[in-house]
């Protein structure tokens, strides 16, 4: 792999998955794929519907465990079996529907599942320790440049753009090593699309990792460090941004025979 | 790129506090309308505003607001538990002829009733949990199933068992010396103050928005000034009884784990998003049990309340309406019926309106059937106040 416009730092790779496959019944859905992400990397992940992307992204996550091949995060294997494999190991998934409690407040959200309790035993179990929460929320949302009104306000009140904030926000609070976005664009306007692209970048320069699944050619050229194209359960090539254009990806998306010109077949 | 300290500027603050206040009206609706319903009945007849009456009409409300804040918890994570009433009734029965026919001290009639309650609790929410059905069909099955018990358990009784046990019945007749009372309403006084000195305080430091100097200021007041008001009423009638003791017990053990506990925060989330919960590693499975397990002792608690104010069990205990007016005092409280939303103190004012109202009917000389129309118009007004309130939150939506 080949690419000279990358934020890693030196040559180890934050994420390797070698040969994943998976099978739902007969239907083969992913065929020995590839996937490589440096630290601070951006590595969009394209394809038609049905090339894999989310099949690969849920070996990733978790949510389906892969039939075959090795996953490995700064170097050392690991095995994802189930949601809580992916979060130890460091990875994080901000899905889609972003998965926000509306009737919670953007701290409450942020640390949902994971709340830090006081040290005080009550008769229903630990005291939410209100306090340090709220402190180390408002430290992450300061570093991730993000504007929300008061902490207390309920994610219903906030934009789709300031939602998806909170989910990333999530990510960062845990320290996770790779952020895998899923379609983090759609459905907003052009100002919160421009707060999420200052989100992602933030990511980037924090040496998080970011998976960024995407249909759209703008995001991803504007995003990326690297392109990884699926095609049928299969790799079909990795660009850079720089050394190639929206047409050599879309051959490789839709399997047209044009050369790419910057990249190469995988 | 900015990375300037960019939450909380004080404008974006009180943007926070007025889309609150004008999505979200907070117990003021119901404190209002129940000042209505005071003036109302004693414009009517002088005789509702007696000591006499109001603490009877609290004897009469502790039933309900046990039951109330059970089907709360059940609503907040957006299930729903028709059988309370019968769950009511039939543990009622079992702590009747365990200590009228049996003999057993009064301590363990209790622990059994309220055990074989939550017994209730977990099998009906196993079920629902196990075989993902729903909680409206699981739990109606379970009122006709112990209704039916409750008959067969009385059927040697000619549907009516006396309780002469001194102890459970002392819980709703005895009342508190007059100075231990005092103690406690200077003490509840004292703490409900000093919870919002602290609150005010644990806020800021923690970077929240703190409410207006004012608006705490009228919290204090008011939480002051509301116990010891209670207090000379019931002072002046007979003191404080035990049920009102236990009664408040319950709700400040609930406000405490519904505001402040992991727990209490999964509640709430699980109501909101149970995915999204899910996902995060919320055990949602085994909250949902434990939920219902807690509303069918608190169903059980309420039945023993109900069986020592009456001085008997009988077939009609935890029958007719209690189930359904719990779940309309819980509603105009401000619980959503579709989970994550809904506070403790709101269902406590919920229950008040709707005893008060009946109580103020019956006063007055109406009816039962005029007393469940004018429960039912208040739950269809209270739902349409709050439906529009929220309706005109959606438009200012930052």
């Amino acid at each position: 792999m080949t690419s000279e416009r990358s934020r890693g730092s030196g040559s180890d790779l934050r994420l390797e998955m070698h040969g994943i496959r998976k099978s739902f019944g007969s239907v083969d859905a992913l065929r020995g794929v590839d996937l490589e992400v440096r630290p601070g990397e951006i590595m969009a992940l394209v394809g038609d519907n049905g090339a894999g992307k989310s099949t690969l992204v849920k070996t990733l996550s978790g949510a389906q465990p892969a039939d075959a091949g090795t996953i490995r995060v700064d170097g050392e294997p690991v095995s994802i079996t189930s949601p809580q494999d992916a979060v130890r190991a460091g990875i994080e998934t901000v899905y889609q529907d972003l998965a926000l409690c509306d009737n919670l407040d953007v701290v409450a959200n942020l640390y949902l599942g994971r709340e830090l309790r006081s040290p005080r035993q009550g008769l229903f179990g630990r005291f939410l320790a209100r306090g340090r929460m709220s402190h180390h929320a408002r430290q992450v949302l300061d570093e991730l440049a993000v504007t929300l009104p008061a902490l207390s306000t309920p994610v219903a009140a906030l934009s789709g753009g300031q939602r998806q904030a909170i989910a990333v926000g999530r990510a960062v609070l845990w320290g996770s090593k790779v952020v895998v976005l899923d379609e983090p664009t759609a459905a907003l306007g052009v100002q919160q699309t421009a707060t999420v692209y200052r989100l992602i970048r933030t990511l980037s320069e924090r040496g998080v990792s970011v998976v960024l699944i995407s249909h759209n050619m703008v995001d991803v050229f504007e995003l990326a460090d690297r392109i990884t194209v699926l095609r049928l359960g299969e790799g079909a090539g990795v660009f850079t941004p720089a050394e190639s254009t929206p047409q050599d990806v879309i051959a490789a998306i839709t399997g047209g025979n044009v050369v790419p010109l910057g990249g190469k077949r995988a | 790129m900015s990375t300037e300290v960019s939450i909380a500027p004080s404008a974006a603050r009180s943007r926070a506090r007025l889309t609150r206040f004008s999505g979200d009206l907070g117990p003021w609706p119901v404190l209002v309308g129940l000042v209505c319903i005071a003036v109302g009945f004693q414009a009517a007849n002088s005789a509702f505003l007696t000591p006499r009456n109001l603490s009877n009409l609290i004897l009469q409300t502790g039933t309900l607001v046990v039951l109330t804040l059970g089907i709360m918890l059940v609503l907040l994570i957006g299930e729903i538990d028709l059988s309370i009433g019968a769950v009511s009734g039939v543990t009622a029965c079992v702590m009747g002829i365990m200590s009228a026919l049996h003999g057993w001290p009064a301590w363990a009639a209790i622990a059994l009733a309220i055990a074989l309650g939550a017994l209730i609790g977990l099998v009906q929410s196993s079920w629902i949990v196990a075989f993902k059905a729903p909680s409206f069909i699981v739990t109606l099955a379970g009122m006709l199933v112990w209704q039916g018990a409750q008959l067969i358990l009385l059927s040697d009784q000619n549907g009516q068992l006396r309780i002469e046990d001194s102890v459970i019945t002392s819980i709703a007749s005895n009342y508190l010396p007059r100075p231990v009372g005092w103690t406690l309403t200077m003490l509840v006084a004292l703490a409900g103050a000093g919870w919002v000195v602290v609150r005010r305080y644990l806020s800021q430091r923690a970077g929240y928005g703190t409410n207006s100097l004012a608006a705490d200021l009228g919290r204090v007041l008011a939480i002051v000034a509301a116990p010891i008001v209670v207090m000379l009423v019931l002072d002046s009638y007979l003191g404080v009884p035990y049920m009102l003791v236990a009664v408040l017990a319950v709700t400040v053990t609930l406000a405490v784990v519904t505001g402040f506990t992991v727990f209490g925060r999964h509640i709430y989330a699980v109501g909101g998003n149970a995915e999204a919960a899910r996902r995060t590693g919320v055990r949602v499975g085994s909250l949902r049990i434990t939920v219902f397990v807690i509303a069918s002792a608190l169903a059980a608690f309420a039945g023993i309340l109900e069986a020592s104010r009456g001085f008997a069990v009988s077939v009609n205990s935890g029958g007719g309406n209690a189930a359904l007016n719990a779940i309309a005092a819980a509603v105009i409280g401000g619980t959503s019926l579709f989970g994550g939303r809904g506070r403790v103190v709101g269902a406590l004012l919920g229950a008040l309106v709707i005893s008060s109202v009946q109580n103020g009917l019956a006063l007055i000389g109406q009816t039962a059937a005029t007393q469940i129309i004018a429960t039912g118009l208040i739950l269809l007004a209270a739902v349409t106040l709050d439906m529009s309130a929220r309706r005109k939150n959606k438009g200012t939506r930052t």
